[in-house]
Order: C-alpha cells, then sequence, then structure tokens
C-alpha cells in the first residue's frame, strides 16, 4: 500500500510540474526553485509531514521534500540551540543531500566523458 | 536547459504535434512515480534490514537517490529517460544530482575550478540559494513566535 502511494502521489507531484513546464514555459530551474520554496512553505505550516507520513517517499523523493527538509530541520535547530538554530538548522538537516549531489557530482565529471552532441 | 523559449517551443512542438500535454503529463506521471516507487524500496531496506532510526533513513535514502541519478547522469542514462519522462525526471532528488552532474561534466573541459566546479551550480545554486534563504526566513518567524 506505501508503494502505491509512493508512486502516485510521486507521480501527481510531477505531473503538476509538467503542467506548469507545458503552459508556462517555465524552465526547469525555476521549477525546482518555485517546489523548493513551496516546500519550505508547506514544512513550516505543518502541512507537508501529513502528506509525507501518507506518502512516505512520493513525498520526500520529489524537491518540495528537500524544502520539507529544511523547514523541519530550522525549527528543530530553533528548539535545541535557540537563536542560532535559525541559520544552522536548515542547513544542516539538508546537508546529506547537498553533500552528496556535490561530491558524486564531482566523482562523474572525473569519471566519465560527456557524449558528443 | 540550453534552449531559449522559442527555440524549446518550436522544438517541442515539432516532436510532438498530438496533444503533447496529455502525453507529457502521463510520461511525466509514469516515471516520476516510479522513481519515488524505487526510492520507497531503497528507505524500507535502510529502514527494515539496516536499522536506521527515520530521520537516518531519509537521509540515507536522499544519498543514495543523489548518487543513482548521478550515475545515470554519468552513464548518459538519465537524459534519454529526461527525454520522455520531462518533469517525472526533473522533479525528484535525482533530477537535483542531474542538475548538478550534467554541467560539471559538460563543463570539464572548460578546466576545473571555473569549468567543472563552478558551473556544477547552474541550476543547484539557485536552489540552494533560495531554498536556504527561505528556510531561514521561516526560522526568524518561528523564533519570534517562540520569543513573543
Amino acid at each position: 500500500m506505501q508503494y502505491l502511494n509512493a508512486f502516485w502521489v510521486g507521480g501527481l507531484i510531477c505531473a503538476i510540474a509538467q503542467v506548469l513546464i507545458d503552459k508556462t514555459k517555465m524552465t526547469p530551474a525555476r521549477i525546482l526553485v518555485s517546489f523548493v520554496v513551496a516546500g519550505v512553505i508547506l514544512g513550516g505550516l505543518g502541512i507537508y509531514d501529513k502528506i509525507a507520513d501518507f506518502a512516505g517517499a512520493g513525498a520526500t523523493v520529489p524537491i518540495i521534500g528537500f524544502g520539507n527538509t529544511l523547514a523541519k530541520g530550522v525549527m528543530k535547530g530553533i528548539n535545541e540551540k535557540g537563536f542560532i538554530g535559525i541559520f544552522t538548522g536548515g542547513t544542516a538537516a539538508a546537508a546529506g543531500g547537498i553533500a552528496a549531489s556535490i561530491f558524486f557530482g564531482l566523482l562523474m565529471a572525473i569519471i566519465f566523458k560527456p557524449k558528443q552532441k | 536547459m540550453n534552449y531559449s523559449k522559442q527555440e524549446y517551443s518550436d522544438y517541442s512542438n515539432k516532436k510532438s504535434p498530438d496533444s503533447p500535454l496529455l502525453k507529457d503529463v502521463l510520461f511525466a506521471f509514469l516515471i516520476g512515480g516510479a522513481i519515488c516507487t524505487i526510492g520507497q524500496g531503497v528507505s524500507d531496506v535502510y529502514e527494515v534490514i539496516f536499522r536506521l532510526d527515520s530521520e537516518s533513513v531519509k537521509t540515507a535514502t536522499s544519498i543514495t537517490m543523489v548518487f543513482l541519478g548521478a550515475l545515470l547522469t554519468g552513464l548518459n542514462v538519465y537524459h534519454k529517460i529526461a527525454k520522455y519522462a520531462g518533469a517525472g525526471t526533473i522533479v525528484p532528488i535525482t533530477g537535483f544530482a542531474n542538475a548538478i552532474t550534467s554541467p560539471a561534466m559538460e563543463f570539464r573541459r572548460e578546466g576545473w575550478i571555473l569549468g567543472l566546479a563552478a558551473k556544477m551550480f547552474v541550476v543547484a545554486g539557485p536552489v540552494i540559494v533560495y531554498g536556504i534563504s527561505a528556510s531561514i526566513v521561516l526560522g526568524l518567524f518561528y523564533y519570534l513566535v517562540q520569543v513573543l
């Protein structure tokens, strides 16, 4: 059941983005930025966790989940460390994904050559 | 990503004359859904087999999906899927990894510093800039609400 929910909720989030791309000609970069900021807002309001409880990876794998991670991280950071958490909480929670993206991106660029276009 | 808006719309009109919206959305749904389902499988492996706590499960899943996205980009597979999937490959975190790896590979020939390392952030940079800034604004509100 969790797999079915992950499939259709994740698919639906991507389908919404596709409609935006086709209808508004939003570039992929704008989609990613908008979805991350939307994730921060939905996370701050406590809405996104409810979707994630239902859909699992269907909610956490899309980039909105990255925004949600930032939002929850900043609130947790403030609860634990006070004012400094405003600056450390979000990035600390998202550190794994950011660091992995940078390192694996570098690694693949060292290993593989781009195909001629 | 390298097309201007007009070029892209010309290109997509040429490539998909019959009801492109429905077809695009369907592919985005199916492939985006499939990537999330794989993510669910990865997440269950970390939870059930490695017995990580729920926060570590999410981080480990993200790192694994990022690795897969970067690897498939390196193998030149990701952009082939993306041709059909559109947003289905952009929106999942694998698409974020693709957005970093793809320019890193392409601009390596322009040097290690200002080529590969600088250009890898052409799409990821804005995501990080606005994502982190939004979280700090949220944090300020949250802190004020707590203090007052």
